[in-house]
């Protein structure tokens, strides 16, 4: 398949206060290697701190990596020229959490659509046309083109930034946790709307969630991360039938209420009591290898020697795509 | 431990400032046209007068010799002497620096102890009689000069009304009218600050969980807002301190006090620059030295600020 | 479980509860008439989506409502036989955290940030049960140890900003139940952590509940994670309970179409490929709640009775109340 997006040992430090800032520096992402083939979705799931936001900017050279390539439609990125870069990243859209902050507050909506429109130099009878036409495409009427972004509901706000992005005419979108702030049923309706939307203009998703009902739901393959780290990915159906990765397998059975009586997906994977992981954390943290032991069930000495790299569980073409960065894989399956 | 790390960097941070201040001080005075040679010699001077004036006083050498001069004297504390007297700097700043410092402690008490009950309950009671009169007050206390001020009390209370002595520091009573029309602009500015800040912090979350707890509303709002709202007040009281040692050269000037106020007046009438530089750094210094203990006590009464 | 509550009575019942606020000229009537019923050793969740008046309920029942602009119009709260709505101020306060207590749901923002974890506990304990300064922390010390926080009462010395999220949390737990309540509202207190630290806060929230006896009003928009918690749920919309049964029946056999909807809006990697059910248009203001039936206009299964008149709260069948004119049936999605 061909490849939109293809990144190799992504790296995102950043210095610390001071002078000695250099040295304690974070390593925010950590070598990502990640590809997301055209028009499918790739979901990545990890909690607060992993540094899944962080890699979605550097991804799109918002910030650009401190080291690593990422190659998009072909194009080595870091190589391009400011102007040649503000080019490329009309067709790099991105849908934030919070769509108060995305939209300019003294803005009416049809103004803030027409900015890209302006930009692309579409003239004004034709910007009127694709407008009414984005706005009925995320189901917002016309007729409210005047007005500003706080008469509107959170979930209507998120529907006009999404009408945003496509008015650039993207091929990829970056949704970044797009329907965290909705409420239950307003979530329904952003998530089929994305879905609708990527059929008809045959786009491509990456789609950072720390919910990962919702990336198994939406995407197509799914990276699960931790603290930078990509440590086990695999086309969704496999992830969730087979959790390979300890941190993946808690992920899943700390989903609350199993997604409805289909306990079955995360059967077999006990929950720890609190005391044993805080006593077990306290006793191996900063022991290196892998970043994962202190939390870990199922490591043991070999952990701490060395951090584990991403391998493929298998050679045929299926399992092959299902990758995990764990000494004791065995163990799992 | 985080605490001596917090001091010691707020001290690094204060010596910094005091450095930067006289190295500007040196600079702003070679700048400033007039050469003091030719002030202490005299219109009708030789310039071999001239020339051994600029000796004694060390200003024929170069400008970097005579900043590192400059600065190896200020480690040492030596501000010089004045030209006119010739009297050490410093001897002549400590006479005074009492009784200025003791003005200034005074208005910012007159400050506080107005301001700050008077600020907290124009918070806790928003829109009453209570907030209107703090309201007057803190726009009067803005917009009335100090030195106006004090020669209205002075009219008032010391000539028509003689409560209070004129003139003079012989006692604690002469400090009272120049206290009150200096702190009251403070008190204006801390009381705006206090009710800014009070109101701010009751309507933080954690008040819904005081009251959660069963806990009164005098505990709500006295205990659990009042000590998240004084932490901004400490440090503008620092500030606020800074800014009466200035207030004071003019108040001691309509109260007739003799403060530090004075001593500078009359040094720069006098052209007496080792005077005005030696004053200028020592308020420097207090000044610094005043928010480094409010920065202090600020991480006593917030241990958040130690940590970051 | 239900043989049990029809014969004890309820610890506490909310009895027909209105509220409305005025804002000049408008009005928006929050609750219309709620009935709840909570009883010893058991977790009664409640459902709802923003602006729904799940806050407003907790609200009222901590004796919390500001007044103005909210007034209890109607109904009773009922503690142990006592109605609390008309007593005074002083009384109410000798239920507030000593009979009823609350957890929040952003515990670094609802812990005071300028005291000590330990002074924020004994405060309570000094001024409800008397005890003096040693007594109470000694107490503390247990209540730490309760809520997972370590033996050594070392947590009681430190400030909110020096606990992680996870720990808030728990202090926050140990202030609402150090004056062993009979009640606690948990509002949404999982709702601002991660995945995995959510888990063990509701495990912590439900050994609580068997340890203490309590009778537990907990507060979420999440399905999951009242499936994973409550024993009894309600379904609250517009200020009405729609549904009220046991855990297992609602679940399994979902009455009130607001309800099936909402459980069919949530994505998971078993519904891959399936579209969400979505609400069409959103949850109503409470100035221009509909007329009839709140739900009608985004109602499949809305007749012309449903815009006229408001169904009452019924017993369907034993055990299980839902007030809708077409309870249990089904539509063709």
């Amino acid at each position: 398949m061909d490849q939109l997006i293809e990144c190799k040992d992504i790296v995102k430090i950043y210095r610390g206060r001071g002078l000695a800032g250099a040295a304690r520096g974070f390593k925010a992402v950590d070598g990502i290697n990640l590809s997301v083939a055209k028009k499918t979705s790739f979901g990545l799931v990890g909690e607060s701190g992993c540094g899944k936001t962080t890699f979605a900017r550097t991804l799109l050279y918002l910030d650009p990596p401190s080291s690593g390539s990422v190659r998009y439609d072909g194009v080595e990125l870091g190589t391009l020229s400011h102007r040649e870069l503000r080019k490329f990243r009309k067709r790099m859209q991105i849908v934030f959490q919070d769509p108060n902050s995305a939209l300019n507050p003294k803005m009416s909506i049809f103004d803030s659509l027409s900015e890209g429109l302006i930009n692309r130099r579409i003239d004004k009878d034709e910007r009127g046309r694709r407008i009414k036409d984005l706005l009925d495409l995320v189901g917002i009427s016309y007729a409210y083109k005047n007005r500003y972004p706080h008469e509107f509901s959170g979930g209507q706000k998120q529907r006009i930034v999404i009408a945003r992005a496509l008015s650039m005419e993207p091929d990829f979108l970056l949704l970044d946790e797009p329907v965290s702030n909705l409420d239950v049923s307003i979530q329904a309706q952003i998530i089929n709307l994305l879905s609708d939307l990527k059929k008809e203009f045959s786009l491509t998703y990456l789609f950072i969630s720390h919910d990962l009902n919702l990336v198994s739901y939406m995407c197509d393959t799914v990276g699960v991360m931790f603290k930078g780290k990509i440590v086990e990915q695999a086309p969704t159906d496999l992830l969730v039938s087979n959790p390979t990765h300890p941190y993946t397998r808690r992920l899943l059975a700390s989903i609350p209420g199993a997604a409805f009586g289909e306990r079955g997906l995360s059967k077999g994977l006990e929950e720890e009591s609190v005391l044993v992981i805080e006593a077990r954390k306290a006793q191996r943290q900063g022991s290196g290898g892998c970043p994962y032991y202190p939390f870990c069930p199922i490591g043991d000495g070999e952990c701490t020697s060395r951090a584990p790299g991403l391998r493929s569980l298998g050679d045929d073409t299926i399992s092959s795509r299902h990758v995990v960065s764990c000494f004791k894989t065995e163990a799992g399956t | 431990m985080d605490v001596l790390r917090f001091i010691a960097r707020r001290f690094c941070r204060l010596l910094l400032t005091v450095f930067i201040i006289s190295t500007l001080v040196f600079f702003v005075v070679r700048v400033i046209p007039g050469d003091p040679a030719m002030i202490i010699a005299g219109m009708d001077a030789s310039p071999e007068d001239i020339m051994a004036i600029r000796a004694r006083l060390g200003t024929d050498r170069s400008l970097v010799i005579q900043y590192f001069d400059w600065l190896w004297d200020i480690v040492h504390l030596d501000f010089g002497t004045t030209l006119i007297s010739e009297e050490p700097v410093l001897t002549l700043i400590l006479e005074r620096f009492p009784l200025t410092l003791l003005l200034a402690v005074l208005g910012i008490a007159i400050g506080i102890v107005v301001a700050v009950p008077l600020g907290v309950i124009s918070a806790v009671k928003r829109w009453s009689a209570w907030d209107y009169f703090g309201l007057v007050f803190s726009q009067l206390g803005m917009a009335i000069p100090s030195f106006w001020l004090g020669i209205l009390l002075l009219l008032i209370l010391a000539v028509r009304f003689p409560i209070f002595p004129l003139f003079g520091a012989d006692s604690a009573a002469h400090l009272v009218l120049p206290a009150i029309s200096l702190g009251f602009a403070r008190a204006a500015v801390i009381l705006r600050l206090t009710r800014a800040s009070m109101v701010e912090e009751l309507s933080k979350e954690y008040i819904i969980t005081a009251r959660a707890k069963g806990l009164t509303e005098r505990m709500v709002k006295y205990k659990h807002a009042l000590k998240n709202a004084l932490l901004p007040i400490i440090t503008i009281t620092g500030i606020e301190f800074g800014y009466m040692l200035g207030g004071a050269i003019i108040i001691e000037q309509v109260f007739s006090l003799p403060g530090l106020g004075r001593l500078f007046l009359y040094g720069i009438y006098q052209r007496d620059f080792p005077l005005i530089q030696g004053g200028v750094i020592f308020v420097a210094i207090v000044f610094s030295l005043v928010n480094f203990l409010a920065d202090i006590l600020y991480s006593i009464v917030n241990p958040k600020i130690r940590v970051e | 479980m239900e043989a049990k509550s029809s014969v004890k009575a309820p610890l506490l019942a909310v009895e027909n509860l209105g509220v409305c606020f005025t804002h000049g000229a408008m009005q928006a009537h929050a609750l219309r008439g709620i009935d709840l019923e909570f009883f010893k050793e058991e977790i009664h969740g409640l459902v709802g989506e923003s602006g729904s008046g799940k806050t407003v309920t907790s609200t009222c029942i901590m004796g919390l409502l500001q007044s103005p602009p909210g007034e209890i119009t109607s109904g009773k709260i009922v503690y142990d036989g006592v109605d609390m709505v008309p007593l005074p101020e002083p009384e109410k306060r000798l239920y507030r955290g000593r009979k009823i207590a609350m957890v929040f749901q952003e515990p670094g923002k609802y812990l005071n940030p300028a005291f000590k974890i330990g002074d924020q506990i004994t405060e309570m304990l000094i001024l409800h049960l008397g005890l003096d300064k040693k007594a109470a922390r000694e107490r503390a010390v247990h209540l730490l140890d309760l809520v997972g926080l370590g033996k050594d009462g070392r947590v009681l010395d430190s400030y909110p900003h020096e606990l992680s999220g996870g720990m808030k949390q728990r202090a926050m737990i140990a202030i609402a139940i150090s004056c062993d309540p009979g009640f606690l509202i948990a509002d949404e207190p999982t709702t601002a952590l991660d995945v995995t630290l959510q888990l063990q806060i509701l495990r912590l929230i439900k050994k609580l509940k068997d340890i203490l006896g309590m009778a537990v009003l907990f507060i979420s928009h999440d399905l999951g994670v009242v499936k994973e918690v409550a024993d009894r749920v309600s379904v609250i919309y517009a200020g009405r309970i729609v549904e009220t049964s046991t855990k297992g029946k609602l679940f399994e056999n979902p009455l009130h179409p607001y309800t099936k909807l909402l459980m069919l809006s949530i994505p998971s990697a078993q519904r891959r490929g399936v579209r969400l059910a979505t609400i069409p248009g959103r949850v109503p203001d409470a100035d221009k709640t509909p007329e009839g039936c709140a739900f009608h206009p985004r109602c499949p299964l809305a007749i012309e009775r449903c815009s006229r008149e408001n169904p009452s709260l019924g017993d369907f069948e034993e055990g299980h109340r839902v007030a809708c004119h077409r309870a249990g049936e089904s539509w063709i999605n």
